[in-house]
């Protein structure tokens, strides 16, 4: 949600219709609500609100919009003048406050792509004063808030909606102990369990977030997946040679020793991590074993999650059980 | 002139703000495609001088296309401009208004060209197609091409539809290169009977630094890829990555390059890898461990074959063994030893 022309649509389509960013322009303004469901390791229905909607307003029914909700993206067109989607927000979180405490509400403060690094600072800071100022003087302190910088012309916006769709993720603190037994164990610098279709991360290690290392991955994905476009054609006449394990996996080593390992976890689910030892490459047998170990724990975290099983904690020591040395 | 540095002429031309700079800098220099907006125009002409393949060197001239430069190409450096030229580029912007006169510029060069090298190849560019819709754009580009086949004398030239923004730039120019690389059918024979025998469905070689598609063989079953502009896309998204690797390692594009690639899936496998000083070699062979690992090893093995003969002399720079020695005797007893 968010006010019109705030660049609601643009972000839904790049992020998950794979759009380019400058063909962004020749988007429609939205005059209804669209839904749009994703279907990936966990489904979700992205809901695109037209920004000139008045859906405080009685004719709408408040649990139809907001019942299942579990988050609330709030675009602000960071170059134009904000007051009033700052108010506008505002009063939405009230609202939605008082019926439904749990949903999450997160902040894109957007087009920051054409601002300087200190005037983008500065805006933050002054967005997230106002918004906060004006909670705590409505009575309403600590509000479950995040504030994210984005732009659609870089990954920042992947970033962002990775977080956002992180916090969903009822058992993700497992999945993350999971990837830093495995990167610590096989000395990834940065490992990402990444969701092929939109190359939102779901996970990562808990290392500070490189960009650098992001963009690679995310890039890497897209190579592969494109290789693939082309070769993947279906004919009678081909066929395998030997024994082939059924999940795709890939890696490269590039000009400065940075090797890039992919490996397909599931249907939707991929690993990728980059490693900087260059000593890596003859222990290639051992990280892709690694990583096999870590994709059955991470298998069995997803199917009990669904069975609704509480602690999944043992298979951790399963995955570190083959240490790297 | 010594056999092993060739070196050949290249002539870039035509109407100002066409197009031929941008190209160029995408092509050789790592340009992206938004980056050519920063381009000025050319005075003039601008010599680069371009290494591929190692010994073919392209002595590449583009020409400031402005009407007052084309005057003087014409008249005083008439000569100097059109002797010697081994390919001209021509390139017409699909965009302009004024075709007939376009044509008529382009009729002169090639009288010019026809009177000092009438040995050359001529390549006409039909360029930015893509500020066409989709659906006109076959048919824009073949009336165009008809009209600039009946405006080229006795050149047998090839035309491509081209856009910075998609693949078909790509096209074109591995269309180009070609043309221009010295004994290609002795590496085409070389590749066809090393693909047969790992038994790969495709193999491409691509140049280092452009990645453009040198040459490529593909097996019977390879042939049946219902994807047939796969090559140009792969430089392109292989050239995208190494941008973005370039980006993050903090490295020009041009010092940026992979060492080698491996990619399983379900449905091939693909190896890509250097092979000799400038090409890199893209293997796809069909699914199963052993097959792919027993592939990439003769890979391996047949390039170090490449390099001794390099070493010793053979060939032109692309260091075959002579012609008439059957590439059997690298490749036969390389996968007899890798398969024990």
């Amino acid at each position: 949600m968010g006010l019109r022309r705030s660049g609601k649509s643009s972000i839904a389509s790049v992020v998950f219709h794979k759009m380019p960013p400058n063909e962004t322009l020749f988007l429609e303004s939205t005059t209804r609500i669209q839904k749009d469901s994703i279907h990936s390791f966990m489904d979700f229905q992205v809901w695109d609100f037209p920004g000139q909607l008045e859906y405080l307003e009685p004719s709408f029914d408040l649990e139809d919009i907001f019942g299942s909700l579990g988050a609330l993206v709030w675009v602000i067109d960071a170059q134009d003048d904000y007051l009033d989607a700052v108010a506008r927000l505002n009063r939405t979180i009230l609202t939605v406050q008082q019926y439904y405490p749990n949903i999450n509400i997160e902040v894109f403060i957007h087009k920051v792509d054409g601002l300087s690094d200190e005037y983008r600072t500065d805006t933050f800071q002054d967005i997230v004063q106002l918004i906060s100022d004006e909670l705590s003087d409505a009575g309403y302190e600590n509000a479950p808030v995040h504030y994210y910088l984005t732009s659609i012309y870089d990954y920042s916006v992947f970033e962002a909606f990775s977080k956002v769709i992180q916090k969903l993720i009822p058992n993700l603190s497992t999945l993350e102990n999971l990837i830093n037994t495995l990167s610590n164990n096989c000395g990834f610098e940065k490992t990402y369990l990444f969701d092929v279709l939109s190359k939102i991360y779901i996970a990562s290690d808990t290392r500070p977030v490189d960009m650098s290392c992001y963009e690679m991955c995310s890039d890497y994905i897209d190579v592969i997946v494109d290789i693939s476009e082309l070769y993947s054609w279906d004919h009678p006449d081909r066929k395998p040679r030997g024994e082939q394990g059924q999940e795709a996996e890939s890696h490269v080593v590039l000009h400065d020793e940075t090797m890039i390992h992919l490996l397909e976890m599931n249907k939707y689910l991929c690993l990728v991590s980059v490693i900087r030892n260059p000593e890596a490459k003859e222990k290639k047998g051992l990280i892709d074993m690694n990583c096999r170990t870590f994709q059955e724990a991470l298998n069995d975290v997803f199917s009990r999650s669904w069975e609704q099983d509480q602690d999944p904690e043992p298979r951790i020591t399963k995955a570190s059980g083959q240490p790297d040395e | 002139m010594d056999v092993r540095k060739k070196k050949r002429k290249v002539l870039l031309m035509g109407k100002s703000g066409s197009g031929k700079s941008s190209m160029r800098s995408i092509i050789f220099s790592n340009y992206v495609a938004k980056d050519v907006r920063r381009l000025g125009a050319t005075i003039d002409v601008e010599h680069s001088h371009v290494k591929f393949m190692g010994n073919l060197t392209l002595n590449l001239w583009d020409c400031g296309g402005q009407d007052a430069f084309m005057e003087t190409y014409l008249a005083s450096q008439r000569g100097n401009i059109f002797s010697d030229v081994a390919v001209m580029i021509y390139v017409f912007d699909i965009e302009s208004r004024e075709v007939e006169r376009d044509l008529d510029t382009y009729n002169a060069i090639i009288t010019a060209l026809k009177e000092f090298s009438p040995n050359a190849y001529v390549f006409c560019l039909v360029h930015k197609l893509d500020l066409i819709q989709a659906e006109h754009r076959q048919r824009i580009y073949e009336e165009r091409s008809a009209l600039i086949r009946s405006r080229s004398e006795h050149f047998a030239i090839d035309t491509f539809g081209s856009s910075i923004w998609d693949q078909s730039l790509y096209k074109a120019w591995a269309g180009i290169v070609h043309r221009l690389i010295p004994n290609l059918t002795v590496i085409e024979r070389f590749l066809q009977a090393f693909a047969k025998r790992i038994g790969a469905e495709e193999v491409i070689l691509f140049e280092r630094s452009t990645f453009l598609t040198v040459t490529s063989v593909s097996s019977e079953v390879g042939d049946l890829n219902p994807i047939y502009d796969r090559h140009e896309r792969l430089s392109n998204i292989m050239k995208a990555f190494k941008h973005c690797a370039a980006r993050n390692t903090h490295t020009t594009p041009a010092s940026a390059g992979f060492v080698v690639m491996h990619t399983k899936t379900p449905q091939f496998n693909v190896f890509l890898g250097r092979f000799t000083d400038n090409t890199y070699i893209f293997l796809v062979v069909p699914p199963g461990e052993a097959a792919y690992n027993c592939a990439v090893l003769n890979t391996m093995l047949a390039r170090e074959g490449f390099s001794k003969a390099a070493a010793m002399g053979h060939g032109d720079g692309f260091p075959l063994p002579a012609p008439e020695t059957p590439d059997g005797d690298v490749s036969t007893s390389n996968s007899d030893s890798t398969r024990g």
